[in-house]
């Protein structure tokens, strides 16, 4: 087992790489000067080639890769011009409020999900299969902005159950309470959609499972019904459901800036979009590496999971 | 086509779907020509205007624009860029994706560890990494949109591409002379493009988020253009004292995508060949029984597991098959019987009817009884089924690379058919799996009990399942081609395995094959089935020696011996018919040489002399006489 | 009589396990080196057990697989498939599973129309009517020619898989199981019918199979293979019936024949070698109650035994 993960730990190495240049090269598409933008009004010709030169930008394309790549591996991800302060830092303190979202998120959308997908499945064609198919593709059709500004109007404005935004830190401040109360609506907002993917997937998974052969057997056993189907079906089909856990967790991270676009959450999420829209090109970069770098990770874990699971995968 | 729209329109969520889409569709289409307000012209002196102000049917937003225009517009907007984004993602995905699966090997390798590298980015990263570098716009985010998404499609076409690939009438083109690009055109393509409709009617929907969630963070359309996503976005400021103007636009995505999906679906469904036969549904606890005539008395005493005329049939759509007829049989405690016959003749489904093991929907049992110790188990209560399911009546099935779970060590799978019937601890029931999987003749039972079934060899695993069955000391084994998947010298090691445990231990074996030899080595009397019903019955020596129906005769005549050298084979012309148009009188007549118009007519009774059984009007042997000698 | 089809130390192996460094953990040989001949007009009979290389054997001799090493002569030329047009008209297979070597997407028709087309470039009229004459002669009624694949029981389908490999009018058919997915009273017709066919068109065959019986009924010689090697070789009415390997006797008590008593014909436990881990020697060794200390040490050589046409590879023949 050990070896498997070191061997997975390995075969990220490529794909990590693999994820910087892409992102480097998408960065170096960037049409015109990003010293000009730096600048502003106090763009003339010297000043150009000065920073150009401070931030390495006249050098060969490779050259500049490598330089940045080597930076990044010792920890310094460049420095946040919008900002005025290290791109790591900002990184670390805003990916912290981000885990916290997503992660609740994500569990909450792995059990809600997939226990709505068996239940539906075991019940197919009855009226708590008809209920959850409906809610699931209303689900999967809402927006999640959209349900989060919803959610705001009824729960935040109207019932006055939750406050509204105003999150300031993940963690510190008001205390566990506080951040639970803050997180709630956000967190059921991101993971409606993923829930819904999870339980539709299930369900088909089930069906599939349910039909076969040494399920009859277990039922030839003399096997409860019970047990039938959370035992022998649901663990068959976790081997198709796991992977879709792990596409899901990158469906919440992504959904992740929406809402914390919505309930001003201050995330890595809106962190980049902000940083997009002032053309604060190393914090994007170094906000996306580092990001992806941390999803590469968990769909490592999750493949450690498969594996404990499917004797067949050879570790 | 008219098969697809039939059923695709018999889905009613499916058709309500389309129909709010087509709507949709046709309002976007008709916004130019509507009379509409400019959805661009500010009024800020009226803005925020309620629902039905004068000519404002939607009110107007913080600007004071139009709101009904607007959407309208927006809508359009919204429509024409979730579909060519979609487009964009399906075509060039699914040209990397059968490139990929069907070369194979190093070009193979080489594509898809790219995709793998734009699949280890959360999508969104990817598209606001592709925002950042082109700038915000509509354009730009159509691009990361449908870029992001052409991975899902390679790798989704390159998996069903593979399959195809491997597929014999692949090799049957190359052989018929066709050359690469024709293959791919002509062989591959046309079974690829139904599963690139279902993968792009259920993302539609999805890429149509997407882009009005880029819009929404201002990454997309920039003003004075909106789509649905930027209305929403700017709408958002005024959202607790204005919540109408963010409403109308969420509303509408709601909407739309609500639409794609519901068709989506009924799109799938339709062209998922698997659910034309209704085949997704899942088989129930027990198969439904639904009698529609009294249940028989019970006669027979000495039986330990006795049909009286079993009727199964399996209801797809509106069509009827009767797998099985009518059938009765009995087994004694100590007795071997053989149940014969072809494929669709109905021998499994009877052996699965017994326990309630028929796949339901669609099998129901309709008639008849089966009697284990003269007690009803068709209709029983469910927990009185699974009482007896593994513990009194055992079943060995055919493949047991199938049969057996998968995850699960076979050690465990034996400790829970044992504690599923006694009240043994978890060491105990461990223990006596051991036991059992030495009395099957495996060799290191101690560590073969935690191998998983894909460790073994099909015969090793074939043990397993007669361990398994074995369990409980059952009085009944059913056991439903259990060497059908094996090689003969395996097959030998397990016949003489089965019948050695059945002398030692007076088991009643029901085994149902197709093949004579088997049972003329194994069973005391066989019955032969043909289209669901029995058409003879007997001593096994008596039948092989002297068949009394044609079939049977011709049967055993069509099937090669070793030993009889090169030869022509006495085949049955014809097909055994279809169990949903049976006609009336013997199924076997339309390929019997011995038919007269009277074999036609009506039902043929069962004659029965001493312990030989025929169905036929005109036997090959008179078993009467054959009785008296 | 001459060499239709001659292999000449044919071999395939794969690897297996691959890894992330360093070459694959091992190599699965699936087809030892093989040397076999099939004459004009005869029926050779390839009999073995799942895994013992018959289909992989049989797929190399149409080109469907690249071999490792060896050769294999078609009419006495080497075996060349860079024309697939060209190489379609010189040797034909047919498939086991009837239904999945038709393609569910086009009609029986366009199925047919293929070779024709790419193979012999006839034009449609003259297409028409060779589709016809073909349906003829294998008993298949021109009305199915517009339906679909899924519309057909497994023997029709496997007609209509025959109908297409003589469409390609190519003198030898590789037959692989053709007959193992049918029930007994189809199998029946199909044989009979591939008897007739290769009297009318003076076709040679390749017969692939499992089962013992089918294969004596149908071949003129028989071959057995057993982990990958030709173990014995003669006609096909001494192979079974006066068996000179080990493992053919153990095959011919095997199959269940009506009239002889149930007894398992050797150990219980016994199994098959590990391919990954092959056994010095011959392989059947552990399995044979003949073995002897040369057999532990030595691979026995495919030697006469007996007549000249009669060959075993064993070093204690029967």
């Amino acid at each position: 087992m050990t070896g498997y993960i070191l061997k997975r730990l390995l075969s990220a190495i490529p794909v990590l790489l693999g994820i910087t240049v892409i992102v480097f090269l998408i960065m170096a598409l960037i049409p015109g000067d990003p010293a000009l933008a730096i600048l502003g009004s106090y763009a003339t010709p010297e000043n150009v080639a000065k920073l150009n030169r401070d931030l390495g930008l006249d050098a060969p394309l490779v050259t500049r890769y490598f330089i940045w790549l080597g930076n990044m591996l010792q920890g310094d991800f460049g420095q946040s011009f919008a900002l005025n302060r290290p791109v790591l830092d900002e990184v670390l303190e805003r990916f912290g409020a981000t885990l916290l979202l997503a992660g609740v998120s994500f569990v909450l959308c792995a059990v809600l999900g997939i226990a709505a997908g068996v239940v539906s499945a075991a019940r197919q064609f009855g009226l708590a299969d008809k209920a959850i198919t409906f809610v699931v593709l209303l689900g999967i059709s809402i927006p999640s902005f959209f349900l989060g500004m919803m959610m705001i109007l009824i729960f935040a404005v109207d019932l006055r159950w939750f406050p509204v935004s105003g999150m300031k830190m993940a963690y510190g401040g008001g205390g566990f309470a506080d951040v639970a109360n803050h997180l709630v609506m956000p967190a059921l907002a991101l993971s409606v959609v993923a829930t819904g993917v999870v339980a539709r997937l299930s369900r088909g998974a089930m069906l599939e499972v349910l039909r076969q052969d040494y399920i009859r057997t277990a039922r030839a056993k003399g096997v409860s019904e019970g047990r039938v189907i959370w035992g022998h079906a649901l663990r068959s089909a976790m081997v198709s459901i796991i992977p879709v856990l792990g596409i899901q967790a990158g469906f919440v991270l992504s959904g992740a800036v929406y809402i914390e676009m919505v309930f001003q959450w201050p995330g890595v999420g809106r962190m980049l979009v902000d940083a997009i829209l002032k053309r604060d090109i190393l914090l994007v970069q170094g906000g996306v590496v580092f990001v992806a770098a941390c999803y590469v990770l968990f769909n490592i874990a999750v493949d450690v999971a498969q594996s404990l699971l499917d004797p067949r995968i050879k570790t | 086509m008219s098969q697809f729209l039939t059923l695709l329109l018999r889905n009613r969520l499916a058709a309500a779907g389309g129909v709010v889409l087509l709507i949709v569709l046709a309002l976007a289409l008709l916004t130019p020509v509507l009379p509409l307000a400019n959805p661009d012209a500010t009024d800020t002196a009226n803005r925020f205007q309620p629902v039905l102000s004068a000519g404002h049917l939607l009110g107007t937003d913080h600007l004071g624009r139009d709101q009904l225009s607007r959407l309208l517009w927006g809508t359009r907007l919204s429509l024409a860029v979730g579909i060519a984004a979609a487009v964009f993602a399906a075509s060039i995905g699914a040209a990397i994706g059968i490139i990929a699966g069907y070369f194979g090997g190093r070009t193979d390798n080489l594509i898809m560890r790219g995709v793998d590298m734009l699949m280890a980015f959360p999508y969104i990263l990817l598209a606001l990494a592709i925002v950042a570098a082109l700038g915000p716009g509509l354009v730009n985010a159509l691009i990361a949109v449908a870029a992001v998404n052409v991975p899902f499609f390679a790798r989704n076409i390159r998996g069903v591409t593979v399959g195809l690939a491997h597929k014999e009438f692949i090799d049957a083109a190359r052989l018929a002379g066709l050359g690469h690009t024709r293959i791919i055109f002509s062989e591959i393509l046309p079974n690829v493009v139904p599963v690139i409709v279902i993968a792009m009617s259920t993302t539609i929907g999805w890429m149509i988020l997407e882009t009005a969630g880029l819009s929404f963070l201002g990454l997309g359309s920039q003003p004075p253009q909106a789509d649905l996503g930027s209305m929403l976005g700017e709408a958002r400021g005024a959202l607790i004292t204005h919540p109408l103007t963010s409403v109308v636009p969420g509303a509408m995505i709601l909407v739309i995508v609500m639409g794609i999906n519901l068709l989506g679906d009924g799109v799938r469904d339709a062209l998922d060949p698997r659910l034309r036969s209704g085949a997704l549904a899942r088989p129930m606890a027990a198969t439904r029984v639904a009698r529609r005539a009294p249940v028989p008395q019970n006669e027979d005493a000495g039986a330990v597991l006795a049909l009286q005329g079993l009727e199964t049939q399996f209801h797809v759509k509106d069509r009827v098959y009767k797998a099985v007829g009518g059938v009765s049989l009995q087994v004694k405690p100590g007795e071997c019987l053989g149940l014969i016959g072809e494929s669709g003749s109905g021998k499994s489904v009877t052996a699965l009817s017994v326990m309630g093991l028929v796949a339901s929907p669609p099998g129901v049992i309709t008639a008849g009884a089966a009697r284990y110790d003269g007690a009803d188990l068709i209709g029983a209560p469910y927990e009185t089924l699974r009482h007896l399911r593994g513990n009194r009546i055992a079943y060995i099935f055919q493949d047991p690379q199938a049969t057996l779970h998968p995850l699960y060590r076979v050690g465990d799978q034996l400790v829970e058919a044992i504690r599923s019937h006694r009240p043994l601890s978890k060491s105990e029931a461990w223990a006596r799996a051991v036991e059992l999987l030495k009395q099957v003749r495996i060799p290191n039972p101690e560590s073969r009990a935690t191998s998983f079934p894909h460790e073994m060899s099909g015969g090793m695993r074939q043990r397993v399942g007669i361990a398994m069955a074995m369990a409980n000391n059952p009085d009944v084994i059913i056991a439903d081609e259990p060497t059908t998947a094996l090689d003969v010298t395996v097959q030998a090691q397990i016949l003489s395995l089965l019948n050695e445990l059945r002398r030692e231990r007076g088991l009643a074996i029901v085994f149902i094959t197709h093949d004579f030899g088997v049972v003329a080595q194994l069973c005391d009397r066989v019955a032969v089935m043909y289209a669901g019903r029995i058409v003879e019955q007997g001593p096994t020596e008596a039948v092989l020696a002297a068949p009394a129906h044609p079939y049977t005769r011709r049967l055993i005549a069509c099937v090669p011996e070793l030993g009889e050298g090169r030869r022509k084979l006495e085949a049955i012309p014809g097909l055994p018919p279809a169990v949903d148009r049976l006609d009336p009188g013997c199924a076997f007549a339309p390929r019997c040489l011995k038919a007269q118009a009277v074999c036609k007519q009506g039902d043929i009774a069962l004659a029965e002399e001493g312990a030989r059984v025929v169905r036929c009007l005109f036997p090959e042997t008179d078993i009467r006489l054959e009785q008296s000698v | 009589m001459s060499e239709v089809l001659k292999l000449d130390g044919l071999a395939k192996s794969f690897a297996v396990g691959k890894r992330l460094f360093g070459g694959p953990r091992g190599m699965v040989h699936a087809v030892r080196p093989v040397d076999l001949v099939v004459q004009q007009g005869e029926t050779l009979g390839i009999v073995g057990e799942s895994g013992c290389g018959k289909s992989t054997l049989a797929r190399m001799l149409v080109g469907l697989l690249p071999a490792t090493s060896g050769r294999i002569e078609i009419n006495g030329a080497p075996l060349d498939n860079a024309d697939p047009s060209e190489f379609g008209k010189k040797i034909q297979y047919v498939f086991q599973d009837p239904i999945s070597s038709l393609n569910p997407r086009k009609t029986i028709r366009q199925i047919m129309d293929a070779p024709l087309k790419r193979l012999h470039h006839i034009d449609r009229a003259t297409r028409t009517q060779r589709i016809s004459e073909i349906f003829a002669s294998v008993n298949l009624r021109e009305e199915f020619l517009d339906r679909y694949p899924h519309e057909f029981s497994g023997g029709q389908a496997q007609r209509i898989g025959i109908a297409r490999a003589l469409a390609a009018e190519a003198k030898i058919l590789i037959l692989d199981e053709p007959v193992s997915a049918l029930d007994v009273s189809v199998q029946a017709q199909v044989l009979n019918l591939l008897a007739d066919l290769k009297v009318r068109l003076g076709l040679t065959y390749l017969f692939i199979s499992h089962d013992l019986a089918v294969v004596e009924a149908v071949s003129d010689r028989v071959a057995v293979l057993y982990f990958g090697s030709v173990v014995e070789v003669g006609p096909a009415e001494q192979v079974f019936a006066a068996p000179r390997h080990p493992y053919t006797r153990l095959l011919a008590q095997s199959a269940p024949v009506v009239g002889r008593p149930l007894s398992a014909p050797e150990g219980r436990e016994s199994e098959l070698p590990d391919p990954l881990n092959p056994p010095q020697g011959c392989a059947f060794k552990a399995r044979c109650p003949k073995a002897s200390e040369i057999c532990g040490r030595e691979v026995p050589p495919l030697a006469p035994v007996g007549g000249t046409d009669h060959l075993a590879a064993c070093h204690h023949p029967l």
